[in-house]
């Protein structure tokens, strides 16, 4: 499956370079504020746009990922850890399918 | 004090730290372990991606893009600008780790940069050690891993139900990591609605219909990160980040 290997080596290389080259080789400060902002705002609007509205196909059944979208978002606005929203979330979808 | 015991110390302190996001990501890879299995790929590539990647977000869109047999360019480039977001921890955590870490230490440790041990080692008081950052990503690394070889090696013998109910998993995560901080931001909240927005126009309306999902994700990220630095411009460094 040359195809795949590839893709997925393709794919890591994109992964680690933009973790590794700003802490290996950059030093100095960024000084555009718009740039910094930018790059702070980055990761809230990819996470954003990689959620909604895909979430909701993220099932196969509109109703129960609703749910588990509404008790994610209750879980998260608690504060509560990342296993708790996915276990939450996921308890959420699998039970209110076994009704819908 | 002893060197190798603080050493050891602060590698015991960080994987402690990462023992929460190890579990956290056991039923997220297990989806990805799943979903890449169900999708044809052989359950050791899901195994290997998970491995060579060690991230959420661009390694699901990445793996869905090989599924649906997409070319090179379009997987790099999503799964690259995906992962944008890294650039700026990367840089965030260059001002906070002891400077005395050398360029090979940097660049082991850097592999385990992830949203989550992100916001946990920028929580952290003080200089950051290489054997803190080791202890930390540990955990995390083989929770991810793990977890993709369970969902990958059972995904035959798991009911659909539960299988089906498992596909939020990843998007559950995702709202765990951006709502707290929505919630103290203003304009992060803001970024992630215009961000959402764009996403969904360019999903729903026709005229857009020529443009791939993954491309509507790079299209929604840099309007919506763009519009957001230009209307509420961050003068302090790093205060969205600390808040998470």
């Amino acid at each position: 499956m040359p195809y795949a290997f590839i893709a997925a080596l393709l794919m890591a290389l994109v992964t680690y370079l933009p973790r590794v080259l700003p802490i290996a080789a950059f030093r100095k400060e960024i000084k555009s504020t718009y740039i910094k902002s930018f790059l702070q705002y980055v990761p809230y609007a990819v996470l954003g746009a990689l959620t909604f509205p895909d979430i909701i196909n993220s099932t196969n059944n509109y109703s129960t990922a609703m749910f588990g979208t509404a008790v994610a978002l209750i879980l998260a606005y608690m504060e509560k850890s990342l296993f708790v929203v996915a276990l939450g979330a996921i308890l959420t979808v699998y039970v209110t399918g076994l009704f819908l | 004090m002893n060197r190798g015991q603080s050493k050891m110390n602060d590698f015991v302190y960080g994987f402690r730290k990462g023992i929460p996001i190890l579990l956290g990501y056991i039923p997220v890879a297990f989806t990805f372990g799943l979903m890449a299995v169900s999708g044809g790929l052989p359950p050791l590539m899901a195994v290997f991606i998970s491995l060579s990647n060690l991230t959420s977000a661009g390694q699901f869109a990445g793996t869905n893009l090989i599924i649906q047999s997409a070319g090179y360019l379009e997987i790099a480039l999503t799964t690259f600008v995906i992962n944008i977001r890294y650039m700026l921890m990367s840089l965030s955590l260059s001002q906070k780790i002891d400077p005395k870490i050398t360029l090979c230490q940097r660049l082991i440790f850097g592999f385990g940069i992830t949203d989550e041990t992100f916001s946990v080692a920028s929580m952290e008081k003080g200089r950051l050690s290489y054997f803190y950052m080791l202890g930390l990503i540990a955990g995390p690394i083989f929770g991810w891993s793990f977890g993709t070889a369970l969902g990958a090696f059972t995904s035959s013998a798991l009911p659909e139900s539960l299988s089906n109910a498992m596909g939020i998993a990843l998007f559950a995560m995702f709202i765990a990591i951006i709502v707290p901080p929505a919630k103290k931001s203003k304009p992060v909240l803001m970024i992630v609605l215009i961000s959402v927005a764009i996403n969904l126009a360019l999903k729903y309306i026709p005229i857009f219909s020529f443009i791939s999902s993954g491309f509507g994700i790079i299209i929604s990220t840099i309007l919506g990160a763009g519009i957001g630095a230009a209307i509420w411009p961050v003068k302090e460094e790093n205060t969205i980040l600390k808040e998470e």
